[in-house]
Protein backbone atom coordinates (compact mmCIF):
# COMPACT_ATOMS: atom_id res chain seq x y z
CA UNK A 1 0.00 0.00 0.00
CA UNK A 2 2.46 2.85 -0.93
CA UNK A 3 0.77 3.80 -4.29
CA UNK A 4 -1.24 6.87 -4.73
CA UNK A 5 -4.56 6.42 -6.17
CA UNK A 6 -5.38 7.37 -9.35
CA UNK A 7 -7.47 11.08 -9.46
CA UNK A 8 -10.09 8.61 -11.20
CA UNK A 9 -10.64 6.07 -8.23
CA UNK A 10 -10.51 9.15 -6.12
CA UNK A 11 -13.59 11.01 -7.58
CA UNK A 12 -15.81 7.90 -7.42
CA UNK A 13 -14.55 7.50 -3.86
CA UNK A 14 -15.74 10.96 -2.98
CA UNK A 15 -18.97 10.27 -4.17
CA UNK A 16 -19.99 7.62 -3.27
CA UNK A 17 -19.37 9.22 0.62
CA UNK A 18 -20.56 11.91 -0.40
CA UNK A 19 -23.58 9.64 -1.42
CA UNK A 20 -23.38 7.84 1.76
CA UNK A 21 -23.59 11.00 3.92
CA UNK A 22 -26.22 12.03 1.97
CA UNK A 23 -28.93 8.72 2.84
CA UNK A 24 -27.57 8.79 6.04
CA UNK A 25 -28.98 12.47 7.28
CA UNK A 26 -33.04 11.84 7.09
CA UNK A 27 -34.02 15.83 6.68
CA UNK A 28 -31.96 16.11 3.24
CA UNK A 29 -33.06 12.80 1.59
CA UNK A 30 -36.95 13.95 3.26
CA UNK A 31 -36.88 17.11 0.65
CA UNK A 32 -35.08 16.33 -1.91
CA UNK A 33 -36.83 12.76 -2.83
CA UNK A 34 -39.60 12.46 -0.24
CA UNK A 35 -40.86 16.07 -0.87
CA UNK A 36 -41.53 16.46 -4.31
CA UNK A 37 -43.72 13.02 -4.54
CA UNK A 38 -45.82 14.39 -1.65
CA UNK A 39 -46.76 17.38 -3.96
CA UNK A 40 -47.75 15.22 -7.11
CA UNK A 41 -49.83 13.35 -4.58
CA UNK A 42 -51.36 16.20 -3.67
CA UNK A 43 -51.73 18.43 -6.74
CA UNK A 44 -53.30 14.80 -8.56
CA UNK A 45 -55.84 14.29 -5.41
CA UNK A 46 -56.66 18.03 -5.69
CA UNK A 47 -57.10 18.73 -8.92
CA UNK A 48 -58.16 15.69 -10.03
CA UNK A 49 -57.09 13.54 -13.04
CA UNK A 50 -58.52 15.68 -16.26
CA UNK A 51 -56.98 18.21 -18.34
CA UNK A 52 -55.14 20.90 -16.34
CA UNK A 53 -56.27 24.38 -16.53
CA UNK A 54 -55.04 25.91 -20.22
CA UNK A 55 -52.22 23.41 -20.07
CA UNK A 56 -53.40 20.76 -22.50
CA UNK A 57 -52.21 17.79 -20.23
CA UNK A 58 -53.57 15.97 -16.84
CA UNK A 59 -52.59 17.22 -13.96
CA UNK A 60 -49.84 13.78 -13.47
CA UNK A 61 -48.67 15.05 -16.82
CA UNK A 62 -48.13 18.50 -16.16
CA UNK A 63 -46.80 18.35 -12.37
CA UNK A 64 -44.24 15.21 -12.51
CA UNK A 65 -42.00 16.98 -15.10
CA UNK A 66 -42.01 20.50 -13.13
CA UNK A 67 -41.57 18.51 -9.73
CA UNK A 68 -38.97 16.13 -10.95
CA UNK A 69 -37.54 19.45 -11.85
CA UNK A 70 -38.11 20.88 -8.36
CA UNK A 71 -36.12 17.40 -7.25
CA UNK A 72 -33.55 17.88 -9.05
CA UNK A 73 -33.09 21.40 -8.04
CA UNK A 74 -33.08 20.59 -4.55
CA UNK A 75 -30.46 17.71 -4.60
CA UNK A 76 -28.23 20.45 -6.72
CA UNK A 77 -28.75 24.08 -5.52
CA UNK A 78 -30.30 23.76 -2.29
CA UNK A 79 -28.46 20.69 -0.54
CA UNK A 80 -25.33 21.19 -2.20
CA UNK A 81 -25.27 24.53 -0.84
CA UNK A 82 -26.55 24.38 2.55
CA UNK A 83 -24.12 21.12 2.83
CA UNK A 84 -20.96 22.50 1.52
CA UNK A 85 -21.59 25.85 3.96
CA UNK A 86 -22.22 23.68 6.93
CA UNK A 87 -18.82 21.80 5.74
CA UNK A 88 -17.17 25.23 5.62
CA UNK A 89 -18.01 26.41 8.76
CA UNK A 90 -17.49 22.85 11.07
CA UNK A 91 -13.98 22.83 9.44
CA UNK A 92 -14.58 19.66 7.31
CA UNK A 93 -13.36 21.72 4.12
CA UNK A 94 -10.06 22.93 6.34
CA UNK A 95 -9.72 19.85 7.22
CA UNK A 96 -9.43 18.17 3.66
CA UNK A 97 -7.48 21.03 2.35
CA UNK A 98 -5.11 19.52 5.07
CA UNK A 99 -4.82 16.45 2.76
CA UNK A 100 -2.82 15.58 -0.08
CA UNK A 101 -6.47 15.26 -1.74
CA UNK A 102 -6.75 17.29 -5.07
CA UNK A 103 -9.64 19.98 -4.06
CA UNK A 104 -10.72 19.67 -7.65
CA UNK A 105 -11.06 16.60 -6.47
CA UNK A 106 -13.26 16.96 -3.36
CA UNK A 107 -15.21 19.30 -4.95
CA UNK A 108 -16.32 16.93 -8.09
CA UNK A 109 -17.65 14.24 -5.04
CA UNK A 110 -19.38 16.88 -3.64
CA UNK A 111 -21.18 17.93 -7.04
CA UNK A 112 -20.95 14.54 -8.69
CA UNK A 113 -23.20 13.34 -5.76
CA UNK A 114 -25.66 15.78 -5.75
CA UNK A 115 -26.36 15.02 -9.60
CA UNK A 116 -26.73 11.46 -9.08
CA UNK A 117 -29.30 12.41 -6.31
CA UNK A 118 -30.63 14.44 -8.69
CA UNK A 119 -31.03 11.74 -11.38
CA UNK A 120 -32.66 9.67 -8.42
CA UNK A 121 -35.22 12.58 -7.71
CA UNK A 122 -36.11 12.68 -11.19
CA UNK A 123 -36.53 9.14 -12.52
CA UNK A 124 -38.42 8.37 -9.26
CA UNK A 125 -40.84 11.18 -9.30
CA UNK A 126 -41.13 10.56 -13.68
CA UNK A 127 -41.58 6.74 -12.26
CA UNK A 128 -44.39 7.15 -10.18
CA UNK A 129 -46.08 9.13 -12.77
CA UNK A 130 -45.91 6.52 -15.33
CA UNK A 131 -46.86 3.62 -12.99
CA UNK A 132 -49.32 5.57 -10.48
CA UNK A 133 -50.86 8.79 -12.96
CA UNK A 134 -50.47 7.02 -16.36
CA UNK A 135 -47.95 9.76 -17.51
CA UNK A 136 -46.78 9.16 -20.86
CA UNK A 137 -42.98 9.10 -22.26
CA UNK A 138 -42.29 10.58 -25.85
CA UNK A 139 -39.08 8.86 -26.81
CA UNK A 140 -38.70 11.83 -29.49
CA UNK A 141 -38.65 14.54 -26.86
CA UNK A 142 -35.91 11.67 -24.95
CA UNK A 143 -32.80 13.70 -26.10
CA UNK A 144 -34.02 17.00 -25.40
CA UNK A 145 -35.18 16.24 -21.63
CA UNK A 146 -31.38 14.68 -21.12
CA UNK A 147 -29.80 17.24 -22.17
CA UNK A 148 -32.32 20.07 -20.62
CA UNK A 149 -31.16 17.74 -17.16
CA UNK A 150 -27.86 17.87 -17.37
CA UNK A 151 -27.28 21.55 -18.09
CA UNK A 152 -29.89 22.19 -15.71
CA UNK A 153 -28.10 20.52 -12.86
CA UNK A 154 -25.05 21.91 -13.73
CA UNK A 155 -26.67 25.06 -13.26
CA UNK A 156 -28.09 24.73 -10.32
CA UNK A 157 -25.01 23.22 -8.97
CA UNK A 158 -22.99 26.13 -9.73
CA UNK A 159 -25.49 28.41 -7.84
CA UNK A 160 -25.10 26.21 -5.06
CA UNK A 161 -21.68 26.76 -4.66
CA UNK A 162 -22.39 30.21 -5.32
CA UNK A 163 -24.84 30.13 -2.17
CA UNK A 164 -22.45 28.28 -0.29
CA UNK A 165 -19.42 30.93 -1.22
CA UNK A 166 -21.94 33.84 -0.31
CA UNK A 167 -23.69 32.52 2.78
CA UNK A 168 -22.27 34.54 5.95
CA UNK A 169 -22.50 30.97 7.86
CA UNK A 170 -23.64 27.43 7.40
CA UNK A 171 -26.68 28.31 9.93
CA UNK A 172 -28.08 30.91 7.59
CA UNK A 173 -27.51 29.19 4.00
CA UNK A 174 -30.87 27.34 4.80
CA UNK A 175 -32.83 30.24 5.35
CA UNK A 176 -31.19 31.95 1.93
CA UNK A 177 -31.52 28.64 0.06
CA UNK A 178 -35.49 28.61 0.43
CA UNK A 179 -36.27 32.47 0.65
CA UNK A 180 -34.51 32.27 -3.13
CA UNK A 181 -35.74 29.07 -4.16
CA UNK A 182 -39.37 29.07 -3.56
CA UNK A 183 -40.71 32.04 -4.00
CA UNK A 184 -39.21 31.43 -7.42
CA UNK A 185 -40.90 28.38 -7.84
CA UNK A 186 -43.75 30.11 -8.06
CA UNK A 187 -43.16 32.07 -10.40
CA UNK A 188 -41.60 29.39 -12.67
CA UNK A 189 -44.78 26.90 -13.74
CA UNK A 190 -44.18 24.68 -10.77
CA UNK A 191 -46.09 25.00 -8.69
CA UNK A 192 -49.02 27.19 -10.25
CA UNK A 193 -50.08 26.19 -13.56
CA UNK A 194 -49.28 29.60 -16.27
CA UNK A 195 -52.36 31.20 -17.05
CA UNK A 196 -53.67 34.39 -19.47
CA UNK A 197 -54.57 36.29 -16.17
CA UNK A 198 -51.72 36.30 -14.90
CA UNK A 199 -49.87 39.85 -14.80
CA UNK A 200 -47.09 40.15 -17.63
CA UNK A 201 -44.66 41.57 -15.65
CA UNK A 202 -44.66 38.32 -13.65
CA UNK A 203 -43.98 36.08 -16.44
CA UNK A 204 -40.72 38.49 -17.26
CA UNK A 205 -39.49 38.82 -13.76
CA UNK A 206 -39.83 34.47 -14.05
CA UNK A 207 -38.08 34.80 -17.45
CA UNK A 208 -34.87 36.37 -15.91
CA UNK A 209 -34.49 33.35 -13.71
CA UNK A 210 -32.67 29.64 -14.52
CA UNK A 211 -35.57 28.20 -13.32
CA UNK A 212 -38.59 28.57 -15.60
CA UNK A 213 -36.47 27.73 -17.80
CA UNK A 214 -35.32 24.45 -16.68
CA UNK A 215 -39.24 23.78 -15.76
CA UNK A 216 -40.63 24.99 -19.55
CA UNK A 217 -37.92 22.92 -21.28
CA UNK A 218 -38.47 19.77 -19.22
CA UNK A 219 -41.72 19.68 -18.97
CA UNK A 220 -42.75 20.12 -22.83
CA UNK A 221 -40.80 17.02 -23.44
CA UNK A 222 -43.72 15.36 -21.59
CA UNK A 223 -46.29 17.92 -23.31
CA UNK A 224 -47.96 16.26 -26.13
CA UNK A 225 -49.08 19.20 -27.62
CA UNK A 226 -45.81 20.86 -27.81
CA UNK A 227 -44.18 17.74 -29.35
CA UNK A 228 -46.40 17.99 -32.11
CA UNK A 229 -46.55 21.43 -32.86
CA UNK A 230 -42.74 21.41 -32.57
CA UNK A 231 -41.92 18.26 -35.25
CA UNK A 232 -41.26 14.73 -36.23
CA UNK A 233 -37.71 14.79 -35.67
CA UNK A 234 -35.98 14.04 -31.91
CA UNK A 235 -33.63 17.36 -33.21
CA UNK A 236 -36.84 19.50 -32.83
CA UNK A 237 -37.49 19.32 -29.58
CA UNK A 238 -34.22 21.43 -27.92
CA UNK A 239 -35.44 24.58 -26.35
CA UNK A 240 -31.99 26.63 -27.19
CA UNK A 241 -33.29 29.71 -26.03
CA UNK A 242 -33.73 28.44 -22.16
CA UNK A 243 -30.47 26.34 -22.59
CA UNK A 244 -28.88 28.79 -23.29
CA UNK A 245 -30.13 31.07 -20.30
CA UNK A 246 -29.06 28.38 -18.10
CA UNK A 247 -25.29 28.58 -19.24
CA UNK A 248 -25.35 32.37 -19.14
CA UNK A 249 -26.55 31.44 -15.08
CA UNK A 250 -23.89 28.02 -15.06
CA UNK A 251 -21.24 30.14 -16.54
CA UNK A 252 -21.40 33.54 -14.01
CA UNK A 253 -22.36 31.28 -11.29
CA UNK A 254 -19.73 29.10 -11.42
CA UNK A 255 -17.29 32.43 -11.82
CA UNK A 256 -18.62 34.14 -8.98
CA UNK A 257 -18.58 31.02 -6.82
CA UNK A 258 -14.63 30.57 -7.86
CA UNK A 259 -14.08 33.86 -6.60
CA UNK A 260 -15.79 34.19 -3.32
CA UNK A 261 -15.32 30.37 -2.39
CA UNK A 262 -13.46 30.14 0.73
CA UNK A 263 -12.49 27.03 2.65
CA UNK A 264 -11.96 28.33 5.84
CA UNK A 265 -14.99 28.63 8.38
CA UNK A 266 -16.28 31.73 8.73
CA UNK A 267 -16.15 33.10 11.96
CA UNK A 268 -13.69 30.80 13.19
CA UNK A 269 -11.07 31.68 16.05
CA UNK A 270 -8.98 34.39 14.72
CA UNK A 271 -12.39 36.31 14.31
CA UNK A 272 -14.04 35.74 17.30
CA UNK A 273 -11.06 36.02 19.72
CA UNK A 274 -10.92 39.39 17.88
CA UNK A 275 -14.47 39.82 18.91
CA UNK A 276 -13.79 38.65 22.39
CA UNK A 277 -11.04 41.05 22.54
CA UNK A 278 -12.56 44.21 21.53
CA UNK A 279 -15.16 43.45 23.93
CA UNK A 280 -12.73 43.30 26.60
CA UNK A 281 -11.21 46.57 25.54
CA UNK A 282 -14.61 48.23 25.18
CA UNK A 283 -15.35 47.18 29.13
CA UNK A 284 -11.94 48.34 30.45
CA UNK B 1 16.31 19.91 9.88
CA UNK B 2 12.72 18.75 9.09
CA UNK B 3 11.76 22.13 10.09
CA UNK B 4 13.32 25.33 9.21
CA UNK B 5 12.22 29.27 10.01
CA UNK B 6 13.74 32.43 9.12
CA UNK B 7 12.14 35.65 9.77
CA UNK B 8 8.71 34.95 9.42
CA UNK B 9 6.13 37.60 9.41
CA UNK B 10 2.69 37.78 9.08
CA UNK B 11 0.36 41.01 9.16
CA UNK B 12 -3.32 41.01 9.01
CA UNK B 13 -3.83 44.73 7.73
CA UNK B 14 -2.25 46.87 10.62
CA UNK B 15 -1.50 44.01 12.77
CA UNK B 16 1.47 42.04 12.83
CA UNK B 17 0.34 38.46 14.01
CA UNK B 18 4.00 37.36 13.57
CA UNK B 19 6.75 39.65 13.87
CA UNK B 20 10.49 37.77 13.00
CA UNK B 21 9.80 34.25 13.92
CA UNK B 22 12.99 32.28 13.96
CA UNK B 23 12.75 28.63 14.59
CA UNK B 24 14.35 25.02 13.62
CA UNK B 25 13.24 21.43 14.56
CA UNK B 26 15.27 18.60 14.02
CA UNK B 27 14.22 15.30 12.74
CA UNK B 28 12.68 13.21 14.99
CA UNK B 29 12.18 16.20 17.38
CA UNK B 30 8.83 16.97 19.37
CA UNK B 31 9.21 20.49 19.33
CA UNK B 32 6.33 22.38 21.71
CA UNK B 33 4.73 25.72 20.91
CA UNK B 34 3.79 27.57 23.70
CA UNK B 35 1.96 30.97 23.92
CA UNK B 36 -0.98 32.42 25.36
CA UNK B 37 -4.06 32.99 23.23
CA UNK B 38 -3.52 35.56 20.29
CA UNK B 39 0.71 35.75 20.76
CA UNK B 40 1.06 33.51 16.89
CA UNK B 41 0.94 30.46 17.75
CA UNK B 42 -1.78 28.72 15.93
CA UNK B 43 -0.56 31.67 12.38
CA UNK B 44 2.86 29.72 13.01
CA UNK B 45 1.96 26.53 12.71
CA UNK B 46 -0.91 26.95 9.96
CA UNK B 47 1.84 28.72 7.63
CA UNK B 48 3.27 25.80 8.26
CA UNK B 49 0.82 23.27 7.37
CA UNK B 50 0.33 25.30 4.42
CA UNK B 51 -2.68 26.77 5.16
CA UNK B 52 -1.65 30.31 4.83
CA UNK B 53 1.04 32.47 3.65
CA UNK B 54 3.74 33.91 4.66
CA UNK B 55 4.08 37.86 4.29
CA UNK B 56 8.13 37.79 4.37
CA UNK B 57 10.30 35.76 5.69
CA UNK B 58 11.74 32.42 4.61
CA UNK B 59 9.96 28.41 5.79
CA UNK B 60 11.17 25.22 4.71
CA UNK B 61 9.19 22.01 6.35
CA UNK B 62 11.09 18.58 4.62
CA UNK B 63 13.03 20.58 2.25
CA UNK B 64 10.05 21.58 0.68
CA UNK B 65 8.03 25.06 0.79
CA UNK B 66 4.45 24.48 2.48
CA UNK B 67 2.56 27.41 0.27
CA UNK B 68 3.70 25.46 -2.61
CA UNK B 69 4.59 22.13 -1.95
CA UNK B 70 0.59 21.02 -2.73
CA UNK B 71 -0.27 17.29 -2.76
CA UNK B 72 3.40 16.25 -2.65
CA UNK B 73 4.17 18.30 0.46
CA UNK B 74 0.91 17.08 2.17
CA UNK B 75 1.56 12.99 1.42
CA UNK B 76 4.42 13.54 3.53
CA UNK B 77 2.44 15.63 6.70
CA UNK B 78 -0.33 14.82 8.94
CA UNK B 79 -2.36 17.87 10.65
CA UNK B 80 -4.70 17.46 13.45
CA UNK B 81 -6.11 21.22 14.25
CA UNK B 82 -8.42 22.97 16.54
CA UNK B 83 -11.80 22.90 15.65
CA UNK B 84 -12.53 20.61 13.27
CA UNK B 85 -15.08 18.71 12.72
CA UNK B 86 -15.64 14.65 11.03
CA UNK B 87 -18.72 13.86 9.17
CA UNK B 88 -20.55 12.83 11.99
CA UNK B 89 -22.93 10.69 9.71
CA UNK B 90 -19.94 8.28 8.93
CA UNK B 91 -18.55 5.75 11.57
CA UNK B 92 -15.08 5.56 12.76
CA UNK B 93 -13.25 2.83 10.26
CA UNK B 94 -15.52 4.54 7.47
CA UNK B 95 -13.83 7.56 7.73
CA UNK B 96 -10.22 6.19 8.83
CA UNK B 97 -10.74 4.49 5.19
CA UNK B 98 -11.91 7.45 3.20
CA UNK B 99 -9.08 9.95 4.98
CA UNK B 100 -6.56 7.03 4.17
CA UNK B 101 -7.34 6.55 1.03
CA UNK B 102 -6.03 10.24 0.20
CA UNK B 103 -2.23 8.92 0.98
CA UNK B 104 -0.08 7.13 -0.70
CA UNK B 105 1.67 5.60 2.67
CA UNK B 106 -1.61 4.38 4.31
CA UNK B 107 -2.00 2.75 7.85
CA UNK B 108 -4.83 -0.14 7.94
CA UNK B 109 -7.90 1.52 9.87
CA UNK B 110 -7.65 -1.71 12.39
CA UNK B 111 -3.90 -0.65 13.29
CA UNK B 112 -5.22 2.95 13.82
CA UNK B 113 -7.94 2.23 15.96
CA UNK B 114 -5.90 0.40 18.39
CA UNK B 115 -3.32 3.09 18.56
CA UNK B 116 -6.05 5.51 19.90
CA UNK B 117 -8.01 2.98 21.66
CA UNK B 118 -11.54 3.05 19.80
CA UNK B 119 -11.75 -0.80 19.57
CA UNK B 120 -15.53 -0.75 20.56
CA UNK B 121 -16.39 2.60 18.95
CA UNK B 122 -14.58 1.03 15.51
CA UNK B 123 -18.23 0.86 13.67
CA UNK B 124 -20.42 3.81 16.11
CA UNK B 125 -21.01 6.78 13.71
CA UNK B 126 -19.00 10.19 14.41
CA UNK B 127 -21.97 11.62 16.14
CA UNK B 128 -22.26 9.10 19.02
CA UNK B 129 -18.72 9.87 20.16
CA UNK B 130 -17.39 11.71 23.47
CA UNK B 131 -15.70 15.06 22.93
CA UNK B 132 -12.42 12.87 23.89
CA UNK B 133 -13.18 9.84 21.52
CA UNK B 134 -13.52 12.58 18.39
CA UNK B 135 -10.07 14.21 19.68
CA UNK B 136 -8.88 10.41 19.62
CA UNK B 137 -10.18 10.11 16.26
CA UNK B 138 -8.59 13.53 14.92
CA UNK B 139 -5.03 11.87 16.03
CA UNK B 140 -5.81 8.92 14.17
CA UNK B 141 -6.84 10.73 11.40
CA UNK B 142 -3.54 12.86 11.63
CA UNK B 143 -1.33 9.55 11.11
CA UNK B 144 -3.14 7.81 8.50
CA UNK B 145 -1.01 9.02 6.34
CA UNK B 146 2.27 7.77 8.27
CA UNK B 147 3.36 11.56 8.21
CA UNK B 148 6.85 12.25 8.46
CA UNK B 149 5.89 15.43 10.53
CA UNK B 150 2.75 15.86 12.94
CA UNK B 151 1.48 19.33 13.85
CA UNK B 152 -0.39 18.82 16.85
CA UNK B 153 -2.89 22.09 17.43
CA UNK B 154 -3.76 21.70 21.33
CA UNK B 155 -4.10 17.89 20.91
CA UNK B 156 -5.95 17.05 24.41
CA UNK B 157 -7.71 20.34 25.22
CA UNK B 158 -10.98 19.31 26.48
CA UNK B 159 -9.88 16.05 27.36
CA UNK B 160 -10.63 14.35 31.22
CA UNK B 161 -7.41 13.23 32.97
CA UNK B 162 -7.24 9.95 31.84
CA UNK B 163 -8.04 10.44 28.06
CA UNK B 164 -4.85 13.11 28.11
CA UNK B 165 -2.67 9.67 29.35
CA UNK B 166 -3.78 7.70 26.65
CA UNK B 167 -3.34 10.77 23.94
CA UNK B 168 0.23 11.04 25.94
CA UNK B 169 0.79 7.80 25.19
CA UNK B 170 -0.07 7.59 21.80
CA UNK B 171 1.92 10.56 20.95
CA UNK B 172 5.11 9.33 22.88
CA UNK B 173 4.58 6.19 20.60
CA UNK B 174 4.82 8.29 17.50
CA UNK B 175 7.71 9.94 18.72
CA UNK B 176 9.39 6.43 19.30
CA UNK B 177 9.04 5.58 15.85
CA UNK B 178 10.96 8.70 14.75
CA UNK B 179 8.31 11.49 13.87
CA UNK B 180 8.63 14.70 13.76
CA UNK B 181 6.03 16.28 15.70
CA UNK B 182 5.03 20.08 16.29
CA UNK B 183 2.89 20.49 19.25
CA UNK B 184 1.08 23.52 20.45
CA UNK B 185 -0.42 23.54 24.05
CA UNK B 186 -2.01 25.30 26.66
CA UNK B 187 -1.28 22.56 29.24
CA UNK B 188 2.63 22.79 30.95
CA UNK B 189 2.94 19.62 32.27
CA UNK B 190 1.96 18.18 28.40
CA UNK B 191 4.93 20.46 27.01
CA UNK B 192 7.17 18.53 29.92
CA UNK B 193 6.15 15.56 29.60
CA UNK B 194 6.02 15.05 25.86
CA UNK B 195 8.38 17.48 24.50
CA UNK B 196 12.20 17.15 23.87
CA UNK B 197 12.47 21.35 23.38
CA UNK B 198 10.13 24.30 23.80
CA UNK B 199 9.71 27.58 22.89
CA UNK B 200 7.56 30.50 24.24
CA UNK B 201 5.93 32.74 21.73
CA UNK B 202 4.77 36.03 22.69
CA UNK B 203 2.98 39.24 20.43
CA UNK B 204 4.56 37.61 17.65
CA UNK B 205 7.85 36.84 18.77
CA UNK B 206 9.86 34.24 20.03
CA UNK B 207 10.96 35.16 23.71
CA UNK B 208 12.61 32.01 25.17
CA UNK B 209 13.70 28.52 23.48
CA UNK B 210 15.49 25.42 25.15
CA UNK B 211 14.19 22.00 27.27
CA UNK B 212 11.71 21.91 29.06
CA UNK B 213 13.93 22.00 32.40
CA UNK B 214 16.21 24.65 31.16
CA UNK B 215 14.35 27.19 29.73
CA UNK B 216 14.34 30.81 30.94
CA UNK B 217 16.91 29.27 33.43
CA UNK B 218 14.15 27.53 35.07
CA UNK B 219 17.46 24.96 36.01
CA UNK B 220 19.59 27.64 37.67
CA UNK B 221 16.57 29.63 39.47
CA UNK B 222 16.93 29.33 42.59
CA UNK B 223 15.03 26.54 44.51
CA UNK B 224 11.59 27.26 46.65
CA UNK B 225 11.06 25.84 49.90
CA UNK B 226 7.98 25.73 52.06
CA UNK B 227 6.64 24.22 55.39
CA UNK B 228 4.60 25.69 57.66
CA UNK B 229 4.98 25.61 61.66
CA UNK B 230 3.04 25.50 64.30
CA UNK B 231 1.66 28.66 66.01
CA UNK B 232 3.46 31.61 67.69
CA UNK B 233 6.66 29.74 66.57
CA UNK B 234 9.30 31.38 64.56
CA UNK B 235 12.57 30.27 63.12
CA UNK B 236 15.50 32.06 63.39
CA UNK B 237 15.85 34.82 60.76
CA UNK B 238 12.48 34.61 59.35
CA UNK B 239 11.00 37.32 61.10
CA UNK B 240 7.95 37.61 63.16
CA UNK B 241 6.22 34.51 64.47
CA UNK B 242 3.29 33.11 62.02
CA UNK B 243 -0.69 32.90 62.40
CA UNK B 244 -2.04 29.45 62.31
CA UNK B 245 -1.37 27.36 59.17
CA UNK B 246 0.24 30.10 57.40
CA UNK B 247 2.86 28.68 54.73
CA UNK B 248 6.52 29.87 54.52
CA UNK B 249 8.06 30.38 51.27
CA UNK B 250 11.62 30.71 50.74
CA UNK B 251 13.66 31.32 47.26
CA UNK B 252 16.93 29.49 48.29
CA UNK B 253 19.90 30.25 46.01
CA UNK B 254 21.93 27.41 48.10
CA UNK B 255 19.32 24.97 48.57
CA UNK B 256 21.22 22.15 50.28
CA UNK B 257 22.97 24.96 52.52
CA UNK B 258 19.79 26.36 53.51
CA UNK B 259 17.47 23.07 53.94
CA UNK B 260 19.99 22.21 56.59
CA UNK B 261 20.00 25.11 58.23
CA UNK B 262 16.17 24.98 58.56
CA UNK B 263 16.28 21.06 59.69
CA UNK B 264 18.84 21.49 62.01
CA UNK B 265 17.25 24.23 63.88
CA UNK B 266 13.83 22.63 63.34
CA UNK B 267 15.35 19.28 64.94
CA UNK B 268 16.96 21.29 68.04
CA UNK B 269 14.00 22.75 69.08
CA UNK B 270 11.88 20.13 68.37
CA UNK B 271 9.49 21.87 66.15
CA UNK B 272 7.51 19.94 62.90
CA UNK B 273 7.89 21.59 59.49
CA UNK B 274 4.37 20.88 58.20
CA UNK B 275 3.89 20.31 54.52
CA UNK B 276 7.57 20.42 53.75
CA UNK B 277 8.09 20.99 49.82
CA UNK B 278 11.80 21.26 48.30
CA UNK B 279 10.57 22.64 44.35
CA UNK B 280 12.35 24.11 41.46
CA UNK B 281 10.02 26.90 39.53
CA UNK B 282 7.36 24.77 37.24
CA UNK B 283 7.14 25.26 33.43
CA UNK B 284 4.90 26.65 34.27
CA UNK B 285 5.81 29.55 36.92
CA UNK B 286 8.78 30.21 34.04
CA UNK B 287 6.09 30.08 31.16
CA UNK B 288 3.78 32.77 33.02
CA UNK B 289 6.80 34.93 33.63
CA UNK B 290 7.90 34.47 30.09
CA UNK B 291 4.64 35.10 28.25
CA UNK B 292 3.23 37.84 30.58
CA UNK B 293 0.18 38.15 32.28
CA UNK B 294 -2.25 38.35 29.10
CA UNK B 295 -2.06 39.48 25.57
CA UNK B 296 -0.61 43.06 24.78
CA UNK B 297 -3.99 44.51 23.59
Amino acid sequence: MTDRRSDRSLVWQQIRYQNKIFWRSPISAFFTIVFPLMFLIVFVTLFGSEELGETGVTTAQFYAPALAVFGAVSATYTNLGIGTAISRDEGILKRVRGTPLPPWIYMTGRVGSAIWIALIAVVLMMGVGVVVYGVNIYAVALPAALLTFVVGVACFAALGLLLAALAPSGEASPAIANATLLPLAFISDIFVVPSENSPGWLAALGDVFPLKHFAVAFSDAFNPDRIAAAGDSWLDHFHWGDLGVMTLWLVGGAILAVRFFTWEPRGGERKRSARKRARVAAKS
Amino acid sequence: MAIEVSGLVKTYGETRALNGVDLSVAEGEVFALLGPNGAGKSTAVEILEGHRTATAGSVRVLGMEPETGGRDYRERIGIVLQETAIEKELSVREVIDIYGALYPRRRPAGELIEIVGLEEKADARIKTLSGGQRRRLELALGIVGDPELLFLDEPTTGFDPSARRQAWTVIENLSSLGKTILLTTHYMDEAQELSDRVAVIRSGEIVAEGTPDTIGGRHEAATVISFTLPVGTAPPGLGESLKEDAVYVMTAPEATRTLHRLTSWAVAEDVELGSLRVEKPSLEDIYLELAGEATDD
